[in-house]
């Protein structure tokens, strides 16, 4: 059973996004993904796993109040990445699952 | 230290946006044109061209980036508008020739407007007529087959009938006869699509082709449509197989609740970035014609053999009741049709349903009892008569107005089918078999005219 997964700090003074990576689960996947993050400047909250229709799902919380871009560049560079994987990869702002999951 | 999300939380969202069909159908922006309103037809037509250039681009763009933001797909942008007859009533007071040229005019300037600013639709070729009509609104139902021939974007709604007034058989026996008209002007009868007649017509609709800006409203409002068959649908069928039906109701409670704070937030953010009010969030279930996305599917998977089998109606009770209870306490601002549709070629299972003979075009009235759109997207034979499909319009928009609810009829007479003939609109508009109407007709019933008066007591 995996734990929630949290924040260090309050969460009003950061831009918090979820970043979900789907698919056949193989060496590299975590490397590729955060080194594209740590080029931006989106720093790591938390990380976990659990599976999604059989497939490995990778989760990141990542604060992007400090990135060197946008949500929608962010997006576009972790689309390349994850082709290249061989994964898919969603990002989202992370209210939608509080809004969607909590009352 | 604060909670963020549970990963089972996560890949749920995910498993809705990416394999359930889940996403917002329509952001409809509705918009007041009576700033615009004046006798000079010249000036009124730019009037709304300048005001409706100011505002769309922005709104696009607001929708675009909340999409983006909250990686929740946004189908459709549209617009509605003041209902024209209403800016049309100084010209058709000189003359009813005049008020249709008026309309023609200013019907293709919305048109062509809105296309080049990216919206999908705008709903407000509309008038209200329940206990009467006025000279725009009589202008505006004798060019509905003219008008929404030659526009693309432009949709139609007529109020026809109302709860505490009556069905005005009259309006319902005008609108009869374009529809008529526009099956034979379009291929296939396809501009039948962007016309609808209704009783209780709601204000803040965000779907068409019910969309108009109503009374009641600020001058500018946004309304959302959320939709998700498919993630009901797999509720039922991954979480309550060998439960109750009071158990059915509360997944279905349970998983309404969490699409449609999807819809309140992604409503609130473009709302905020485009400095207007959220009104409505419409918590209808609507399908689209894709596999996986059918409101036929969750009555099936609740376990009815086939929809339109004896215990359709009441398992299309629990399901808009579990909507509406789970829908209602996730946003402040429920509005518009907020129940079940069921627009005949939009829903792949139901098409189904209508091939294998299980529902029938009295099973799909029925329906309209229940179910919010009422008799919507459904084909007839183009030989149809007028007084045959008035008398379809007046038997659903009496349900409307007997049980108090909204309700519409969008019919299509294929020109030149017959009864289980299939059509293929293409796209989103789907496909679907014509149904039979029957050999009989009501024509000395509707050519009596004059209205179904209602009484409701009102102080």
């Amino acid at each position: 059973m995996s734990r929630c997964l949290i924040v260090s700090t309050s969460l009003e003074d950061k831009e918090l996004i979820v970043v979900t990576v789907v698919g056949a689960d193989r060496t590299g996947i975590v490397a590729g993904i955060t080194n594209v993050l740590a080029g931006l400047n989106v720093n790591i909250e938390d990380i976990s796993q659990t599976v999604l229709r059989g497939f490995f799902a990778m989760i990141l919380i990542a604060d992007m109040s400090k990135a060197t871009c946008s949500l929608r560049e962010l997006r576009e560079k972790l689309e390349v990445k994850a082709k290249e994987l061989g994964v898919e990869v969603f990002v989202q702002h992370a209210s939608i699952f509080r809004a969607m999951h909590r009352v | 230290m604060p909670i963020v999300a549970h990963p089972s939380e996560i890949v749920e969202t995910i498993e809705m946006i990416r394999y359930l069909k889940f996403d917002v159908r329509a952001a409809t922006l509705s918009l007041s044109l009576m700033d615009c309103a004046t006798s000079d037809l010249k000036l009124m037509l730019s009037l709304v061209e300048e005001k409706l250039k100011s505002i769309l681009p922005g709104f696009v763009e607001a929708v675009d980036e909340v999409a983006e933001r909250f990686g929740v797909p946004i189908v459709n942008k549209r617009l509605s508008v003041t209902p024209l007859s209403v800016l049309a009533e100084p010209y058709a007071s000189k003359s009813l020739e005049d008020g249709r040229r008026a309309l023609v005019k200013l019907a293709s300037t919305i048109d062509s407007t809105v296309g080049e600013c990216d919206v999908d639709y705008v709903g407000g070729f509309s008038a209200y007529v329940a206990r009467g009509s006025t000279p725009g609104d009589q202008a505006l139902l004798s060019c509905i087959a003219d008008v929404l021939s030659s526009t693309e974007r432009l949709f139609s709604s007529i109020n026809a009938a109302q709860t505490g007034i009556g069905v005005n058989v009259d309006a319902i026996y005008e609108v009869s006869k374009q529809v008529k008209r526009l099956s034979e002007l379009t291929p296939k009868g396809i501009g039948c699509v962007k016309l609808g007649v209704f009783a209780n017509l709601p204000e803040d609709v965000p779907f068409m082709p019910g969309a108009h800006h109503g009374p009641n409203m600020p001058s500018e409002a946004l309304h959302i449509a959320i939709s998700g068959p498919g993630v009901v649908e797999h509720a039922i069928k991954a979480r309550c197989q060998g439960k109750s039906l009071t158990e059915v109701f509360e997944e279905v409670k349970r998983v309404v609740f969490k699409i449609t704070r999807a819809g309140e937030l992604i409503g609130k953010e473009i709302a905020e970035r485009i400095g207007v009010k959220l009104c409505t969030v419409d918590l209808s279930l609507a399908p689209s014609p894709t596999i996986g996305d059918s409101v036929a599917d969750i009555i099936e998977a609740m376990g009815v053999e086939s929809f339109g089998a004896p215990g359709t109606l009441a398992a299309l009770a629990l399901l808009t009741e579990g909507l509406r209870r789970g829908g209602a306490m996730a946003t402040t601002n429920v509005g518009g049709f907020s129940g079940v549709m069921l627009p005949g070629s939009e829903d792949l299972g139901l098409t189904d349903a209508i091939k294998r003979g299980s529902a029938s075009l009295w099973c799909l009235v029925a329906c309209c009892s229940i179910c919010s759109t009422g008799l919507d997207m459904v084909c007839i034979p183009g030989d149809t008569p007028v007084e045959v499909i008035a008398g379809l319009m007046a038997d659903v928009l009496s349900i409307g107005v007997m049980n108090s609810k909204a309700v519409g009829v969008r019919v299509i007479p294929v020109p030149g089918a017959k009864p289980g003939d299939e059509v293929d609109f293409g796209g989103l508009l789907g496909r679907s078999v014509v149904l039979d109407v029957g050999g009989f007709t009501p024509r000395d019933f509707i050519c009596r005219r004059g209205e179904i008066p209602h009484y409701k007591h009102r102080w």
